[in-house]
């Protein structure tokens, strides 16, 4: 096990400064407090301000601490929001692929449709928005389980229903279904949940990347896979990209 | 292969975006940059133009970039904007003359209750479609060459020019074109909807010169090729913003409609190649015109506050952190809880056009969270539109089966399910939310043959959600009668003011403001919480010297029977009005007028100074 991290020490030591006190320093002040170059110390500083837990005044140039430190307890992603943020990408990738779109995020131990567009065909659909899914039998809710671990471990012990043959159905095949979604970046489902029904789902991440819901889009087996039962290229990609876009939109730099 | 593309500009009236539209009528990148709010005084609103300009200066480029494209994979740029909102800039220096006054600023209210009582105020409705109101550009125009002495001078020289904000962004683009779109030309009430060219009469009534005017031209067609940002785009559409939402939800077909639900929301019903009066306060405007094919025309009508009512919840409440995050608070309750929200932050329009109306919360008890709050708050919303369909089905002589909506608010799905269950009809979502956009894209593409026809427009449309009514009849019904309840609640809330007019004004507008004053405590006698006693006084007396003022100055023996109090004052001020005043105005020159009404001033105060001495 390597020792700690001298840069994150730092960084904390700089909170711990702006904590105290009036709470607004220069950047030459936090140098001279913490014994740092002054360079290191604007260094961190930026760092810190990219991720929202200082802010710097425009008129004095002094730091004092962000917005996003003072809610780090409380903070989360409003399903509506969600929503409302997703809505003209979903829409583009109904339009690009041809399929219903959902949007899913994790409730109660399912997954909860917060958005759903319909199958551009202008056949009669209904829309399932507030429909509850089943984690481990859609491409949603794989994904979902993929990047939490609470979600997995509320499943020990609870009855894992086979609503189909091909359901996974044990614990064990679940987890190694999983990992192989964290190495993939996506997740598909065939027949798991209804025979002949398909879904292709990827993560939409916020800021620093932590995964807040899942989209995907549904449709018949023979439109959505191949004859090897794997996502078709080009709907995968569409997918991703539209997952990407929402996720650059709520602060995900690197996805 | 090289993709080409449809650039859209909507200028909104919070933001300015531009998106990139395919051969499908789909996204491909969207950039928006917001310009800032001035609010110098309650009730204005105004806008920087040149930020505006500055703002499209930037977002040209980034949304090419965003797309990775070049100026030459861009068929055609077509623009939607914000209507009525008013610039006025230098011809020669090309600099804005003062802020730009935003559509739903009020501070024309008095320019318009004058305007109201001139002999032809009839006829402006007839002519231009519209009711003498603070929204359009005409009493705005007015209001600013008012504002600084010389201005109506140099308009009349053509050095001051007028336009929407589509007609400053076209002028900037291309070095100095002066033109507008005959749906941005239908909203300023100076533009006759038969013949679509400026109306000599309205002009005329309006006192706005012809040479500050732009050119009026169809909504497709190419006005020119933008010279400066990225040059060389040929700019082949514009279209006011809900215009630009019916085209682009392709209501091309009469008895069609949509619903554009942002800041304020819009409903319009396309009626085809004949314009349609409304019986019932709604606007007639046009909704597009074709390169050199007949015009076609529309209901509209308006409801000024939706989005914005959830913005004041936001930010000054402060009950939620943002604008979704109102639909999470609603579902926290059941229902509303029996309470109400009219939202009349500056008067109420279509259909009810009371101006002097101011908001309310109606039904408060204990029991009432801020969760019902929000929920009234999304009900407003659906009564407003409710309210709205009534009157447009009633015009009409239709009924709307279907709502076509859009609009940042549609991402709200407990809002559209109350749309659905107060209109009884179902509520469609486009695959594309953004249909100003779109609109001004298809109206673009359709320009430059990107798109051979309406047809072809037709099939890129596709539906996204669907909503259906569920709500149990009885219940509607009592709804609305408590939402009607709660409207009436908030009528005859402003008085005129009653600051005294300086000395040397106008003798109608004394006797006008005198008028008034006698009606408002007429209505105060009428109030039972009031002392009647004292208002009983104090209407008397102001009776009294209006009365000798009268008789002394303008020699009109006037005789009121104090018996009768009420009627005889009302019938007053109903014969004056429309007998002694207009002929004042026809008769004498301003400044006989000016003369007589310092002397009346003067009278009437030694009369009322009389009775306060014992």
């Amino acid at each position: 096990m390597p020792g700690p991290i001298q840069s994150i020490e730092r960084a904390a030591a700089i909170l711990r400064l702006l904590a105290r006190g009036s709470g607004k320093l220069g950047v030459g002040e936090i140098a001279e407090s913490l014994e740092l170059a002054k360079a290191t110390a604007h260094g961190i500083l930026r760092t810190l301000q990219g991720v929202g837990f200082v802010e710097q005044d425009r008129d004095t140039g002094k730091y004092q601490l962000g917005a996003a430190l003072l809610h780090l307890g409380t903070s989360y992603l409003d399903v509506n929001e969600l929503r409302s943020r997703a809505i003209n990408w979903a829409d583009a990738l109904a339009a690009r692929s041809g399929e219903a779109v959902r949007i899913g995020s994790p409730l109660d131990g399912r997954v909860l449709v917060v958005h759903h567009v319909f199958r551009p065909d202008d056949s009669l659909q209904t829309l399932d928005v507030g429909a509850l899914l089943p984690l481990h039998a859609t491409a949603l809710g794989k994904v979902l389980l993929a990047y939490d671990t609470t979600l997995v471990a509320a499943l020990r012990g609870t009855d894992i229903a086979a609503y189909t043959r091909r359901t996974l159905s044990s614990l064990t095949a679940i987890k190694r279904a999983l990992a192989g979604v964290r190495e993939a970046g996506w997740a598909s489902e065939l027949g798991e949940m209804t025979p002949g029904e398909a879904g292709i789902a990827a993560p939409i991440r916020g800021h620093g990347g932590i995964v807040v819901g899942a989209l995907g889009i549904s449709g018949a087996v023979e439109r959505l896979m191949d004859s090897h039962g794997s996502p078709k290229a080009t709907l995968l990609g569409h997918v991703r990209d539209a997952a990407r876009a929402v996720s650059r939109d709520l602060g995900a730099s690197r996805w | 292969m090289t993709h080409r593309y449809v650039m859209s500009v909507d200028q909104g009236t919070t933001s300015t975006r531009c998106i990139l539209f395919d051969a499908r009528g789909r996204l491909v990148s969207v950039v928006q940059r917001e310009h800032q709010q001035h609010f110098p005084r309650p009730g204005w609103v105004e806008h920087d133009a040149a930020e505006i300009w500055r703002n499209l200066a930037r977002l040209m480029p980034e949304a090419l970039t965003q797309a990775g494209a070049s100026a030459e994979q861009v068929v055609g740029l077509g623009i939607a904007n914000q209507r009525e909102t008013t610039v006025l800039w230098d011809r020669r220096t090309g600099a804005p003359i003062g802020r730009a006054v935003v559509w739903q600023d009020t501070r024309t209210d008095r320019v318009v209750e004058q305007l109201a009582r001139e002999p032809g105020a009839k006829r402006v409705r007839e002519l231009c479609g519209l009711p003498l109101a603070t929204y359009f550009s005409a009493p705005k125009i007015r209001w600013m060459l008012d504002q600084t002495p010389g201005l109506q001078e140099r308009a009349e020289r053509g050095e001051v020019l007028f336009g929407t904000t589509e007609s400053w962004l076209i002028w900037n683009l291309t070095g100095g074109l002066h033109i507008t779109d005959v749906t941005n030309a239908s909203r300023t009430m100076l533009m006759n909807l038969r013949t679509l060219s400026w109306d000599d009469e309205l002009l005329e009534f309006f006192d706005i010169p012809r040479a500050m005017l732009p050119e009026i031209r169809s909504s497709t067609e190419v006005y020119g090729t933008t010279t400066t940002v990225v040059p060389g785009i040929r700019i082949a559409a514009a279209l006011g913003d809900q215009q630009a939402a019916l085209f682009g939800q392709t209501c091309f077909a009469p008895g069609e409609a949509k619903c554009t639900y942002g800041t304020g929301s819009f409903l319009l019903l396309n009626t085809g190649h004949t314009p349609v009066l409304s019986a019932h306060g709604m606007l007639t405007t046009v909704g597009f015109k074709i390169g050199d094919e007949p015009a076609v025309y529309a209901l509209e009508g308006s409801i000024a506050v939706t989005g914005s009512l959830v913005q004041w919840f936001r930010d000054s409440l402060e009950l939620i952190g943002t604008a979704p995050e109102i639909e999470t608070l609603a579902r926290t309750v059941r229902d509303n809880g029996g309470c109400y929200i009219v939202p009349a932050f500056s008067g109420l329009f279509a259909p009810h056009w009371h101006s002097e109306a101011r908001g309310v919360i109606a039904g408060l008890t204990s029991y009432i969270t801020k969760g019902h709050l929000a929920r009234a708050v999304l009900e407003a919303t659906g009564w407003q539109t409710r309210e709205v369909v009534d009157a447009m089905n009633a015009d009409s002589g239709l009924a709307l089966s279907t709502l076509k909506v859009d609009g940042g608010m549609t991402a709200n799905n407990l809002l559209m399910q109350i749309i659905a269950d107060v209109l009884d009809v179902p509520v469609v979502r486009p695959m594309v939310a953004e249909t100003v956009s779109l609109g001004a894209a298809y109206a673009a593409g359709l320009s430059v043959g990107y798109w051979p026809d309406l047809e072809g427009l037709r099939r890129n449309w596709h539906r996204a959600g669907q909503w259906l009514p569920t709500m149990p009849p009885p219940r509607r019904a009592a709804e609305y009668a408590n939402w009607r309840q709660a409207v009436e609640l908030t009528f005859g809330w402003m008085r005129p003011t009653e600051a005294a007019r300086p000395t040397g004004t106008d003798i109608v507008d004394v006797i006008l403001d005198d008028h008034r004053r006698i009606e408002n405590l007429l209505r105060e006698l009428r109030n039972d919480d009031a002392d009647r006693a004292v208002v009983l006084l104090e209407l008397t007396g102001q009776v009294e010297a209006h009365v000798a003022a009268t008789e002394r100055i303008l020699h009109s023996p006037t005789d009121i029977d104090s018996d009768d109090l009420e009627n005889a004052v009302l019938q007053h001020i109903r014969e004056e009005e429309s007998t002694l005043l207009n002929e004042l105005r026809r008769t004498l020159s301003p400044s006989d007028r000016t003369a007589l009404g310092r002397a009346f001033t003067a009278e009437r105060g030694k009369h009322l100074s009389a009775q306060r001495s014992p």
